[in-house]
């Protein structure tokens, strides 16, 4: 075990974080259930199952394209309601409305463990860098990395959410180890937490230290042609439990956070269970709610679903309406800015508000090391981020593109001057690239 | 405002003005436009208040420009004891035409390229536009200023794609256009003080002692081994009174007290570079040390102690508000020292060892700007090596 401290990056103080490590309330129950497709980048969707179908949880609701084995399963038994598309036939999402029966696919464990992983709908959870999406299952990875810590702002506390899963974490890294012809990597914040059978790192360092990708860079970077693969402490536990007993459980806690958020807390709640389940009509018109933390969630309504990795909702005020008067001439203190150009460092740190607005128009780049000092990685990130734009392929190989997610650049692309929507950036060049060396 | 919108948007009355339109919404109002896709909040910061900062960091050597560019004209004819106000009065008027000239010319350029590219109009001129009249003698007539102005802004930076994408300074670029377009009129006794009234303010001739040389133009031209700068009318000056600023030069660079409050704000607000400042008087130490180390008066200016070489002409300006500009800089961290120190360097080179030019830190500068993307790259090339060595497939 070894500490790794990293310098770059910030924690931002939103207000509504959560204070009690307690679960409130019962289980919220939800009268539909819904998967989204596009949280598994990388997967082409197949319909196994049409409209007035039923399905048990855990069955397949539908495979991916390329590798027929991939196949993502429904969190309830139920039966398909409706199969939501947008342009181009697009599928949006698949609506499972649930029968209270709970029936369980159980898995023949004793089968080859990436087969019980493909079929059991644990597999799309996992990442592979390079491209950030869900892995090849032909390809062994280098090695694997698995986050033991969130550090995104109000992010829910993992070994909380994971609560008595703890128990199956050995046998999630035994069952990972045999995958891999190098080591099981875990990242943790602090160095209380004991797991046998991989090497832990502790990470110390503001956010984005929390990332798996960050972690690996730092430990071990993906070079060209090597593959790792990426998860989250809780998918870890989850894949313990399924090599344990055959089923996968579909509940999840949920931490409810932001400032428009009442009261945060956690609850418990299933897999792609719907916003009012979880919220109820807690949440005012003019707010935001994201599914996941401000800086890498998605924008979602009321009437909508849980989205993968399925632990934080963060509310915040969408506040976009106020004509704010000269607001680059403002002296206001409350107007958060990492920069010394506005007032608010000279109020110390303190929880600070946020809106959804962008504050400013698109820019070329200007400010200087603005990227790198929120990118905890051996990268040049605005030399990469400029090779991307012009789809240099060279360039970007050579500046390690196959190193990055688009989750490493959320929080420089909440730091920029020049308003770039950095992730889009780097999402599509990670695709455009992956469609050209395939 | 949201009440005339309809007439600028496509299809209006006034579409030729949307540009415009947008400038004046996005000036008074902070966009309320909210974030779609990616992160859902923002850093307050943006690109104009960014710029905004480097105008107030201007602020206090504009301020001191104009006070001693009257405080010149009134020891010039002979009336030392002239009231502070009408010395900073007089300033003011002489400075005021040539800030509106460069204003005018370039954020009308800047207009109506964002029309023809439909682009939002960009913020990169606020700081240009301070600059020019700062750096400019004052002696410069306002229809040169427009020319140098229109050069500067149309194929230093539009060419290239507006701001944030020019290869050259372009408030340098305007003053090196001056410089070589008209020579006569740039440099010499003539260029930096004015001596004649302004609006019935500071009537009066000039004393029989009367110079108006620049102590970097008496270095020019010096002959003879002991060194001795004199103020604009023949007054013995020393260092501390650069320091102060109370001596002949362009409006902006002469007081380095000024100087250095602009420099502090840029440092505390993170606005500039450190890397770039601190290395750039490093490295014009460096050279001035070695310069003075073997003083000959075939160059006067290495009789100058660094100290001195630091305190006179545009050098500290240009450090502090030139080198900076992170746009034509080097973009990377080792990058900027390499880039800062080669630049204190060459500007104390062709200051003390090409008498043709007297101030070397514009053409240090502007060489400098060609050579940041090459410094980069290098940078950036080891970054490259270092990942490709990791690698085990090429």
């Amino acid at each position: 075990m070894s500490t790794i401290k990293l310098k770059k990056g910030y924690d931002l103080k939103l207000k509504g974080g959560i204070t009690q490590l307690e679960i409130t309330g019962n289980p919220a129950t939800s009268s539909c259930y819904g998967i989204i497709p596009d949280d598994f980048t990388g997967i082409i969707p197949r319909l196994d199952k049409k409209p007035g179908e039923t399905v048990k949880a855990g069955e397949p609701i539908y495979h991916d394209k390329n590798f027929e084995k991939v196949k993502v399963t429904s969190p309830v038994s139920g039966t398909i309601k409706e199969v939501c598309r947008g342009e181009r036939r697009k599928i949006e999402a698949i609506i499972i409305e649930p029968d209270g029966k709970d029936e369980q696919i159980k898995h023949d464990i004793s089968q080859p463990v990436i087969d019980v992983l493909v079929e059991s709908g644990l597999w799309v959870m996992l990442r592979q860098r390079p491209y950030d999406v869900v892995p090849n299952p032909d390809v062994r990875p280098r090695d694997i990395f698995v986050t033991g810590f969130d550090s995104a702002p109000l992010a829910p506390n993992l070994i909380f959410v994971m609560g008595e899963k703890s128990k199956y974490l050995e046998k999630g890294i035994e069952v990972l180890s045999t995958l891999t012809d190098g080591k099981v990597y875990i990242g943790v914040n602090n160095s209380e937490i004991t797991i046998s059978g991989a090497e832990v790192n502790i990470f110390e360092g503001p956010h984005p230290a929390g990332n798996a990708g960050i972690q690996a860079a730092n430990l071990k970077p993906v070079n060209k042609g090597d593959v790792i693969w990426t998860l989250d402490i809780v998918t870890l536990a989850r894949i313990g439990e399924l090599f344990t007993t055959g089923i996968v459980s579909h509940d999840t806690v949920v931490a409810l956070t932001g400032e428009c958020v009442a009261q945060p807390r956690y609850v418990k709640s299933t897999i792609g269970c719907s916003i009012s389940s979880l919220l109820g009509d807690e949440v005012k018109d003019d707010a935001r709610i994201i599914s996941g933390n401000v800086l890498t969630g998605v924008k979602v309504n009321v009437d909508s679903f849980l989205r993968a990795p399925y632990r934080q909702i963060t509310v915040i005020p969408e506040n976009n309406n106020p004509d704010e008067f000269m607001g680059w001439a403002s002296l206001n203190p409350k107007r958060f800015s990492l920069y010394r150009t506005f007032t608010s460092w000279l109020c110390g740190k303190r929880e600070i508000s946020m809106d959804a607005r962008i504050k400013g128009g698109e820019r070329a780049i200007v400010r200087l090391d603005e990227y790198d000092n929120m990118l905890p990685m051996d990268i040049y990130a605005e030399f990469l981020i400029k090779a991307i734009i012009s789809f240099d392929i060279d360039k970007m190989e050579q500046l390690g593109i196959y190193e990055v997610a688009p989750e490493d650049f959320a929080l420089a692309e909440f730091a920029c001057t020049s308003k770039l929507e950095l992730q889009r950036i780097v999402r599509e060049g990670l695709d455009r690239m992956r469609a050209e060396m395939a | 405002m949201d009440k005339v919108k309809p007439h600028f948007m496509p299809g209006g009355r006034l579409e030729k003005l949307q540009s415009v339109y947008d400038g004046m919404e996005t000036f008074l109002f902070t966009p309320n436009t909210t974030s779609q896709t990616g992160v859902h909040i923002h850093d307050g910061n943006d690109l104009k208040r960014t710029m905004i900062t480097v105008v107030v960091a201007l602020l206090p050597a504009l301020l001191f420009a104009m006070y001693n560019i009257g405080y010149q004209h009134f020891i010039a004819i002979g009336q030392p004891d002239a009231p502070f106000m009408t010395m900073f009065g007089y300033g003011l008027l002489a400075l005021l035409p040539c800030i509106v000239v460069s204003y005018a010319v370039g954020l009308g350029i800047e207009f109506i390229a964002a029309q023809i590219h439909h682009k939002e109009i960009q913020e990169g001129f606020l700081v240009t536009g301070i600059l020019i009249p700062l750096i400019v003698p004052i002696n410069t007539p306002l229809w040169m200023v427009a020319v140098a102005t229109a050069f500067a802004v149309i194929f230093a930076k539009e060419v290239f794609g507006g701001t944030g994408m020019n290869i050259f300074n372009v408030a340098l670029i305007t003053r090196a256009f001056l410089f070589f377009a008209y020579p006569s009129r740039m440099s010499g006794d003539a260029a930096f003080v004015k001596t004649d009234c302004i609006l019935g303010i500071g009537e009066g001739s000039v004393i029989d002692t009367y110079t108006g040389a620049t102590p970097l133009g008496q270095l020019a031209t010096h002959v003879g081994d002991t060194l001795q700068l004199n103020n604009v009318i023949g007054e013995p000056i020393t260092t501390c009174d650069a320091f102060m600023g109370l001596i002949a030069g362009s409006p902006g660079e002469t007081s380095m007290i000024a100087i250095l409050i602009g420099a502090a704000i840029l440092l505390i607000t993170g606005v500039a570079s450190w890397r770039v400042m601190a290395s750039v008087f490093v490295g014009g130490l460096a050279m001035a040390s070695l310069a003075h180390a073997f003083p000959t008066p075939t160059y006067a200016a290495s009789m100058l102690d660094p100290i001195s070489q630091l305190c006179y002409g545009g050098f500290a300006f240009a450090a502090v508000f030139m080198a900076t500009d992170p746009v034509t800089g080097a973009r990377t961290r080792t990058g900027q020292y390499i880039y800062g120190f080669l630049i204190g360097v060459f500007a104390i080179l062709i200051r003390v060892y090409n008498g043709g030019y007297p101030e070397g830190a514009m053409l240090a500068i502007l060489l400098m700007n060609a050579f940041a993307p090459l410094i980069d790259h290098c940078v950036v090339s080891s970054n490259i090596k270092r990942r490709a060595r990791r690698a085990t497939v090429k």
